[in-house]
């Protein structure tokens, strides 16, 4: 498999269409091992994009240096473009930085605290006391997360009573909560039954008027089904980015076409 | 020749056999105990005061004595505990000197109580001019009992899944507001179990007690509230014996008749006390934990 010489398209798209965008992004873990390798994706706004390949083809790193999640773990080289400013810099302040841009993990981690606790934490942590104010972002949220119905008559039970659904809801509630512009999903239903999936994935769909979304997958069929536009990633590299129609109906890309019809990965 | 069905039959009884020896044992000191011990033990027994050559006193001041040094001890290493253990727990990056921290803080934890004695006893008591003291058995036995509640609540720290500090990350929360409020109230049950049962080793120590807090207990005047008056029950400067170094006491240089009832007794109230507290932090730590995962 040769990598380099392998075709590749990036879609791109008007500075004012886009959300957030990346250029050169690459990720190094323990100072030397390479994980991601120069990845330039742009982001429109108010759409889903996909990100779709292997294991270990460096989705997931990319996805979590979005919001900075791999400060820590990682070393990340490139620009990441958001409102004109490069929040890649080390002058950021992530913690502001990470209220406008949420995110959703693979597993449902609801706080062990109460449903309306789990979505003003955050919200009171950061000065807001109002308590009319806050019930109303609560059921705001909630609606938006389409939890609001099946939670409003035991919000101040535990999150941890309620099925894996509707946590990963809650997950969602929570970070609508602090108004991002992005949101981040993370795998959001590998952890998730059908019937959950299909209402998580209605969600979604829901949430793309006022969000820009971009969410890792490995689920073909969904990334088919919610998403606008897709991207296509191989042991670190960016293959190939386009609408979602285009990629599933008609590939660039050697890799990009065995990839969805399921020869490897 | 013995078939597999057969060697696990053996194999179980073996096991069975062997539970049973560690339950008869533990049933025979605690029966033991409780069975010399309860009949003797009296409200006149807990109210009044130990007497020194005749038969018929109490431990009513070594009762006293012994809950009010766990709690300044508790008072004094819950903090330092607490700082340590979210440190080791949360921001000790893997390197040498975090190992050569936990190497000796688990050396610390094996030592010898009666080298903890006599350490406060040369530092604090002769050193430091606190005297026989309180105040000296209850830092002696803050050194005795930090190193295995810090490890103890660093266990708790650290059972909260990766996923729930993601989650506050996340949301744009600092990495200590993180810890403060959502990773703390979720090891609070831990945190609390930790320390109830440190209670109860803190609680039957006599040894690192005899030379710091000292083995005879001064007059005490229960309704002189002023700490700094030598009389006060709430006096840390007063030398102070417990019920653990009551028994010690009763058993080595005591000229009392009833020495043997005496003694039985208060190692009957001290299992006691001890068994509430570990049911006491069983029951709390529930209690807490269904609080704060709000079944309201």
């Amino acid at each position: 498999m040769n990598i380099t010489n392998e075709t590749s398209y990036l879609k791109t798209f008007n500075e004012e269409e886009r959300a957030l965008y990346t250029e050169d992004l690459s990720v190094f873990y323990g100072g030397k091992v390479q994980k991601l390798f120069d990845a330039s994706l742009q982001f429109k706004k108010n759409t889903i994009t996909a990100l779709i390949g292997g294991s270990g083809s460096g989705k997931s790193t990319f996805l979590r240096s979005l919001n900075r999640m791999n400060d820590r773990v990682a070393r990340v080289d490139g620009k990441i473009m958001f409102h004109g400013l490069d929040i890649n810099k080390s002058n950021i302040n992530v913690y502001e930085l990470r209220k406008n841009i949420g995110m959703v993990f693979q597993r449902p981690n609801p706080f062990p605290k109460s449903i309306r606790e789990n979505i003003v934490y955050a919200l009171k942590a950061d000065g807001q006391n109002d308590k009319e104010q806050l019930d109303q972002i609560v059921e705001e949220s909630l609606r938006a997360a389409a939890l609001w119905d099946e939670v409003k008559d035991k919000l101040n039970k535990s999150a941890l009573a309620l099925s894996g659904g509707q946590q990963q809801r809650l997950c969602i509630a929570r970070a609508l909560a602090i108004k991002p512009e992005i949101l981040l999903l993370d795998e959001p239903a590998s952890a998730l039954d059908p019937v959950s999936t299909s209402k998580l994935e209605d969600t979604l769909k829901q949430l793309r008027t006022e969000y820009t979304m971009v969410m890792v997958t490995h689920n073909m069929q969904q990334a088919s089904r919610i998403s606008d536009y897709t991207a296509f990633f191989n042991l670190g590299h960016v293959i190939e980015y386009n609408s979602t129609a285009e990629i599933f109906t008609n590939p660039k890309g050697q890799l990009t076409e065995e990839y969805i019809q399921g020869s490897f990965g | 020749m013995v078939n597999a069905k057969n060697r696990d039959k053996i194999a179980t009884w073996i096991i069975y056999f062997f539970v049973g020896i560690v339950v008869l044992i533990l049933v025979g000191i605690l029966g033991n105990i409780l069975i010399t011990g309860l009949p003797h033990l009296s409200w006149h027994f807990l109210s009044s005061e130990a007497s020194s050559y005749q038969a018929g006193g109490g431990v009513r001041d070594q009762l006293f004595n012994s809950l009010y040094l766990l709690v300044l001890t508790a008072i004094i290493s819950l903090p330092i505990a607490l700082g340590a253990a979210i440190y080791l727990a949360e921001y000790a990056k893997d390197n040498w000197i975090t190992g050569l921290l936990r190497t000796t803080i688990e050396i610390l934890s094996s030592l010898p109580s009666i080298v903890v004695g006599l350490f406060g006893y040369l530092l604090f008591v002769v050193q430091f001019g606190f005297g026989f003291s309180i105040i000296s058995g209850a830092v002696a036995l803050t050194f005795f009992n930090l190193p295995i509640l810090t490890s103890n609540i660093e266990q708790a720290i650290k059972g909260i899944p990766q996923a729930q500090r993601e989650a506050g990350l996340a949301l744009g929360l600092s990495n200590w507001k993180t810890i403060r409020g959502i990773v703390l109230p979720a090891a609070l049950p831990g945190i609390l179990t930790g320390l109830i049962l440190s209670a109860g080793r803190i609680f039957g120590e006599a040894a690192a007690l005899i030379y710091t807090a000292g083995q005879s207990g001064s007059t005490i005047d229960y309704s002189n509230w002023n700490p700094f008056s030598s009389t006060s029950f709430l006096n840390v400067m007063r030398p102070a014996e417990t019920l653990a170094v009551h028994i010690w006491k009763v058993n080595t240089e005591g000229i009392i008749s009833d020495a043997a009832i005496v003694s039985a007794a208060t190692s009957a109230l001290l299992v006691l006390v001890v068994i509430i507290f570990n049911l006491g932090a069983r029951y709390l730590g529930n209690k807490l934990y269904r609080k704060l995962t709000a079944a309201k």
